[in-house]
């Protein structure tokens, strides 16, 4: 596997940047990226390092060796003996337990770090946090008798009110059952794209970071194993062991086309042709995110007939590659989205597949599930 | 009820407050300290001040009212630097008392502060940490408000132990009426003289009455802020 980080392009700013060496116990944390996105998601099974890493971003330990940096502020730097401690280092942090403070009320809990920002660099605006996170009627309300959902969600804008340069979310969403997680999936997502503060989630959910991310980190036994921007991540199954490889995919970015009410079906645009699903409620020319699955794609090499399948894109076979136990990711070139089919090495053997070779990528629509469907606002999918 | 105590039985009722609450509350501060410090803090010589926090507890009192004596009497070393420089003199004089029952009182209110300590979430502290709050601030508007039950149960104690203090009283400030005369040492005068079974019952039934109320108010506290955390 790839050791060394990808570099970014030296133009735009860097959100994080992070150089680290730490022994804990007889665990030790050796861990090296960059990440420019808004959404940065630390991916890797327990045990992997990841909340020991945001703890370290955070400054509730004190790393052995190293440096992070976040948006070029350094924030640690053992060489140069720089260490800012957590009330300095602007950085908002959602813990899995939400941590409301059992002694405040709701408003005082999200207000709390307002006492303490600078006033002059107080700009997060409460109104529309509390509109935001859809929080508005709870804020009276002790936080001991919030819903588990609740919690999180005031435990998030508690974080973003502090006007923090960067959020950790560790895992905010273990806690929750699927509804719940459904129920804070939206504001996470507005948060990325309407927010001004970038994001660093702590995930062991491929669905979850499919979804979410903009980057990925992927961390395994202390170590970055990858990390780059979540298209290109996500399409190798080889980064995802501990899931198997049912569990990787490609993200493509589509938008909706027309919808076909007659059958109940949305069409959406992908840059190799189309996609149905079921409908969707979203307007025409929302964008939709979709993750095609690995071990949801067959390949043929000529167009399928008396398939019961809707979905067939044509690509060419960019580049082949050993998978996990034994088979062999195949990706494929869709009119420059790249598509990942997990196939076994007698398939591929038997219809003489290789780099170059045109081939229709078969994808059955229930493929598209919930999850898969990422910038869908959470309603009736 | 003025014609049920006799003048003398009010004036050590009245002192035996003054000095309860001037104990309890010039206790508290050092003892939220001692508390903090026995328990979060990491430094040298931490097991010898938890001992010597605890001495008045396991200690024979006429021990700690000489020990006082010794050193806070006139001639003691401190009690005359005391004296000299700030005017102040303990010695066979109120604030004497109060200084022995908050002494043998501290070791009941640094356990139930520290107790209460214990139980708080430190993570709530880390939490607060990271949303810009200096350790100080954290200490003061997390930390604080989460063990203000032990607080109060704290005080109590040393509130109630004040008001018993018999032993180190004694030794150290002696039974003077009007100036060291307390419930506990009134009742014992009683109990020294003839026909003087009537005020030693009414002193006692006043203890039982202020050790009941103080009782009742610190429930009521606890509940009042656990209310507000459960609530």
């Amino acid at each position: 596997m790839d050791g060394a980080p990808r570099q970014a392009e030296v133009s735009r700013l860097m959100i994080l940047d992070v150089d680290l060496h730490h022994q804990q116990g007889g665990f030790t944390l050796q861990t090296r990226f960059q990440s420019d996105g808004r959404l940065t998601a630390l991916f890797g099974p327990s045990g992997s390092g990841k909340t020991t890493l945001v703890n370290i971003i955070g400054g509730l330990i004190n790393p052995d060796e190293g440096h992070v940096r976040v948006k070029e502020r350094v924030l640690v730097d053992t060489r140069q003996g720089i260490l800012v401690p957590k009330h300095r280092r602007r950085i908002g942090y959602v813990f899995q337990e939400a941590r409301l403070f059992p002694h405040l009320t709701v408003k005082q809990n999200l207000l709390f770090g307002r006492w303490f920002s600078p006033r002059r660099e107080r700009s997060a605006d409460f109104a529309a946090i509390v509109d935001l996170l859809g929080i508005g009627h709870l804020l009276t309300r002790w936080s001991s008798g919030l819903s588990g959902g609740e919690r999180q969600r005031v435990a998030i804008g508690r974080a973003l009110l502090s006007d923090p340069h960067l959020l950790l979310l560790d895992e905010p969403l273990a806690s929750l059952d699927e509804e719940r997680k459904t129920e804070i999936y939206p504001y996470i997502e507005r948060l990325r794209d309407e927010g001004n503060v970038p994001m660093v989630l702590v995930s062991h959910s491929v669905p979850e970071i499919a979804r979410l991310a903009t980057s990925i980190v992927v961390l395994n036994n202390g170590q970055v194993t990858a990390s780059g921007p979540a298209s290109d991540i996500l399409r190798h199954t080889k980064f995802f062991p501990q899931s198997g490889p049912i569990e990787a995919g490609a993200l493509v970015e589509t938008r909706v086309l027309r919808h076909e009410e007659p059958y109940g079906l949305t069409v959406l645009q992908a840059a190799a042709g189309t996609l149905t699903v079921a409908r969707l409620d979203l307007p025409v020319d929302a964008p939709v995110r979709v993750r095609l699955r690995a071990r949801d794609i067959i390949l043929s090499l000529s167009p399928p007939e008396g398939l019961s399948a809707l979905n067939v894109l044509p690509g060419l076979i960019a580049a082949m590659e050993e998978g996990e136990r034994g088979s062999i990711d195949v990706t494929l070139d869709c009119g420059g989205d790249s598509i990942v089919a997990s196939l076994t090495r007698k398939s591929v053997e038997r219809l003489g597949l290789r780099p170059g070779l045109p081939v229709q990528a078969i994808i059955k629509s229930i493929a598209f599930d919930r999850e898969a469907l990422g910038s869908a606002r959470a309603g009736n999918m | 009820m003025t014609e049920w105590l006799s003048p003398e039985e009010w004036t050590a009722i009245r002192l035996s407050l003054k000095v309860a609450l001037v104990a309890m509350a010039a206790s508290l501060i050092p003892g939220i300290a001692a508390a903090y410090a026995l328990e979060r803090g990491r430094f040298w010589g931490r097991q010898a001040l938890d001992v010597f926090v605890h001495l008045p507890l396991v200690l024979p009192p006429v021990v700690v009212g000489y020990a006082l004596l010794i050193s806070f009497g006139r001639r003691g070393p401190i009690g005359a630097f005391l004296a000299e420089n700030f005017g102040i003199v303990f010695s066979f004089h109120w604030t004497g008392a109060a200084l022995a029952c908050a002494i043998m009182g501290f070791p009941l209110l640094v356990r139930a502060i520290r107790l209460s300590l214990e139980t708080v979430d430190r993570k709530l502290e880390d939490a607060a940490g990271t949303l810009g709050a200096h350790p100080v601030w954290v200490f003061c508007v997390v930390t604080l408000p989460l063990i203000l039950p032990g607080i109060i149960a704290g005080m109590v104690l040393s509130f109630a132990k004040a008001m018993g203090e018999f032993g180190a009283t004694i030794t150290f400030v002696s039974n003077i009426p009007g100036e060291t005369q307390t419930i506990p040492t009134a009742i014992y005068t009683y109990t020294q003289v003839p026909g003087g079974e009537g005020g030693a019952l009414r002193l006692t039934l006043v203890s039982v009455a202020i050790s009941i109320a103080a009782l009742w108010i610190s429930e009521w506290m606890a509940r009042r802020v656990r209310r507000r955390f459960l609530a």
